[in-house]
């Protein structure tokens, strides 16, 4: 039995996904003890918690914390694990989950290990977590009495418990250097397009497009299915296409119905992307590319050639 | 402006990683040496600040005594010079890599004044630690701002943007700071030939610092089983496209 204390980010009133797979996490590695959960500020989010398996939910209000404070949070977490006496400190897998965590950990001048699959308790505590965006594990040994970590997105189940938890709402002490790090401004996403990590249907072009203007066919195809154009990191190191474009390790991870690749030879980095697509077409001139061990579907061909043929063939599709 | 951008000597492995007989690195015996993405952007970043409000940009690594490589590559984008803290090649975990890069910014700062931006990628290309950054901010009691894909300097205060989920949250703090990017921030330069030349007899200073012990201890690489899959081919060239759209069409995305 442990105590456990796990960091629920929420946004608009409902807990952020992979903070609720964190809460079960968190639920696993108490295993019968407490489980507490922190949520700054979003007391919509907080009364949902218990029915994700935490046993008791802690609402940090502050007149401060209406914008993000990676600090501020951080400060909270760490004094509400020291006050609490947890012994495992659980956060999700995400930009936000991440640098809270490691801020927790700076402070209380502890190890941090980011993005783990799996944990065993014991004495050293021994985690399996990411390296290389996922295409690689480690498996390591934390020394320390409180075991400080996020949980790798998508590895853990959230699991509806039905159950019900009291929500305490407390006010956090916080000094002005703790806001000193706060969000005071925001800058609205361009309208229109289809975002490329909610996208359902996502074509990317490799080096294969050959130019910024071998995109015309990929960009083409996009507008027919309503998809999100991506790429890879060969096509934005060249200035091809914008990062924002870009699919993998340093870029956005997908998770369409279809994925279709074209020109893109697969490069772990690149997989480590988009390994949750549903279904992968690649469209590659090269039958041995590594990609053909990772998709679905494959046409062996010239994608100047493809591609265009394929718009042409959906456009008499719809006619007919 | 002072500027310090501190990267990491990574393999640039493509294809399938192979793992050394102890299974505690990656066998490298046919494959390339280069700094994370995210780190090529920094380097960049710090360039463009220098070239904008003057000053010095200073390159940093903990790594083997091969890293030199890296720290000249930075140097021949326009780095004005390098610090090299020198490891064995034994990997170190982020909070002792975050303990030596303390020790030589307090060094640094003591001979020559405040960086008043220290750069970091936001998470190294291997070991994904996220968190180097924060714990250099904690230590020299100065902001951390992450995951950051905008940044501009003015009258001692930094505007950074981090992406967020309809939009992009802006933060502002006071200098010193240290500011970890991502990839996508800027788009690095290559370097030139009279660079590479330059870069050459840009001064690198040396020391060794000593590896604590690692509370963080990583013991073994695993490479994730994935299911092997050989796709099924739909047809060469132009003629395949009728059966894609029959793909289309089955799984419902027509
Ligand atoms: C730390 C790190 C992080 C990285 N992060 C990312 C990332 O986020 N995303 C990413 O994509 N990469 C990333 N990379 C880079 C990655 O290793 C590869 O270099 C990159 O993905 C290669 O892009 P590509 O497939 O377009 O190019 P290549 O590997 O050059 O492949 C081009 C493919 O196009 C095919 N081709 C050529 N001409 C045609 C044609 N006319 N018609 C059809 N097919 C054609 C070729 O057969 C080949 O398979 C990262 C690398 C590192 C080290």
């Amino acid at each position: 039995m442990a105590t456990v204390l796990v960091l629920v980010t929420t946004a608009d009133g409902a807990a952020d996904k992979v903070a609720l797979q964190a809460l079960a996490l968190g639920r696993q590695l108490a295993d019968g003890g407490a489980v507490h959960a922190l949520v700054i500020g979003d007391a919509a989010a907080a009364a949902e918690l218990g029915a994700w398996g935490a046993s008791s939910v802690h609402l940090a209000q502050h007149p401060q914390l209406d914008a993000p404070a990676p600090d501020a949070a951080a400060r909270i977490l760490d004094d509400l694990a020291g006050s609490l006496g947890a012994t495992f400190v659980v956060g999700p897998g995400t930009e936000e989950g991440n640098t809270v965590l490691a801020r927790a950990a700076a402070r209380a001048g502890l190890p941090f290990a980011a993005n783990c699959s799996a944990v065993t308790p014991g004495s050293p505590v021994t985690v399996t977590r990411s390296r290389w965006g996922g295409s690689l594990l480690e498996e390591a040994a934390i020394h320390a009495d409180r075991v400080i970590l996020t949980a790798a997105a998508h590895v853990f189940e959230a699991v509806d418990t039905g159950g019900s938890a009291d929500v305490a709402a407390f006010t956090p002490a916080l000094d002005d250097a703790d806001l000193a790090v706060r969000v005071v401004g925001r800058v609205p996403a361009p309208s229109g397009g289809v975002s490329l990590s909610d996208a359902k249907v996502v074509v990317s072009g490799g080096r294969g497009a050959g130019s910024a203007d071998g995109f015309g066919p990929v960009v083409e195809l996009a507008g027919l299915l309503g998809a999100a154009v991506g790429c890879s990191r060969a096509v934005t190191i060249a200035g091809w296409r914008p990062h924002t474009e870009q699919v993998g390790q340093t870029g956005t991870k997908i998770a369409p119905e279809l994925y279709i690749a074209a020109g893109v030879s697969g490069a772990t980095q690149h997989l480590a992307g988009c390994k949750g697509a549903k279904r992968i077409l690649a469209i590659n001139k090269d039958p041995e590319a590594p990609i053909m061990t990772a998709a679905d579907y494959a046409v062996i061909g010239d994608m100047a050639e493809v591609l265009p043929a394929i718009s042409a063939a959906i456009r008499r599709a719809r006619g007919a | 402006m002072r500027v310090l951008v501190c990267v990491k000597r990574v393999p640039a492995v493509a294809g399938l990683i192979t793992l050394t007989e102890d299974e505690r690195a990656i066998d490298t015996k046919y494959v390339g040496f280069q700094v994370g993405p995210h780190e090529e952007c920094a380097v960049e970043e710090a360039v463009r600040l220098v070239e904008a409000h003057g000053g010095e940009s200073v390159v940093l690594t903990l790594g083997p005594a091969e890293a030199l490589e890296q720290l000249r590559e930075a140097m021949s984008i326009g780095a004005n010079r390098a610090i090299h803290l020198v490891t064995d090649g034994a990997d170190w975990d982020a909070e002792s890599t975050a303990g030596a890069i303390v020790g030589a910014i307090r060094a640094d700062e003591a001979a020559n004044g405040p960086f008043d931006v220290v750069l970091v990628g936001n998470e190294a290309a291997d070991s994904g630690g996220y968190q180097v950054g924060v714990r250099i901010a904690r230590a020299l009691g100065r902001p951390a701002v992450t995951g950051i894909k905008g940044l501009s300097v003015a009258d001692g205060t930094a505007r950074a943007e981090q992406e967020a989920a309809s939009g992009r949250n802006v933060f502002e703090v006071k200098l010193p700071a240290v500011v970890a990017v991502l990839e996508g921030i800027n788009l690095p330069r290559y370097p030139s030939v009279p660079g590479r030349l330059r870069a050459k007899s840009k001064p690198v200073a040396s020391s060794s610092p000593d590896r604590p012990a690692q509370r963080l201890e990583m013991r073994r690489l695993v490479v994730p089983a994935t299911e092997a899959k050989q796709a099924q081919v739909l047809g060469r060239g132009a003629e395949a496209a009728q059966a894609v759209v029959e793909l289309l069409s089955s799984v419902g995305v027509l």
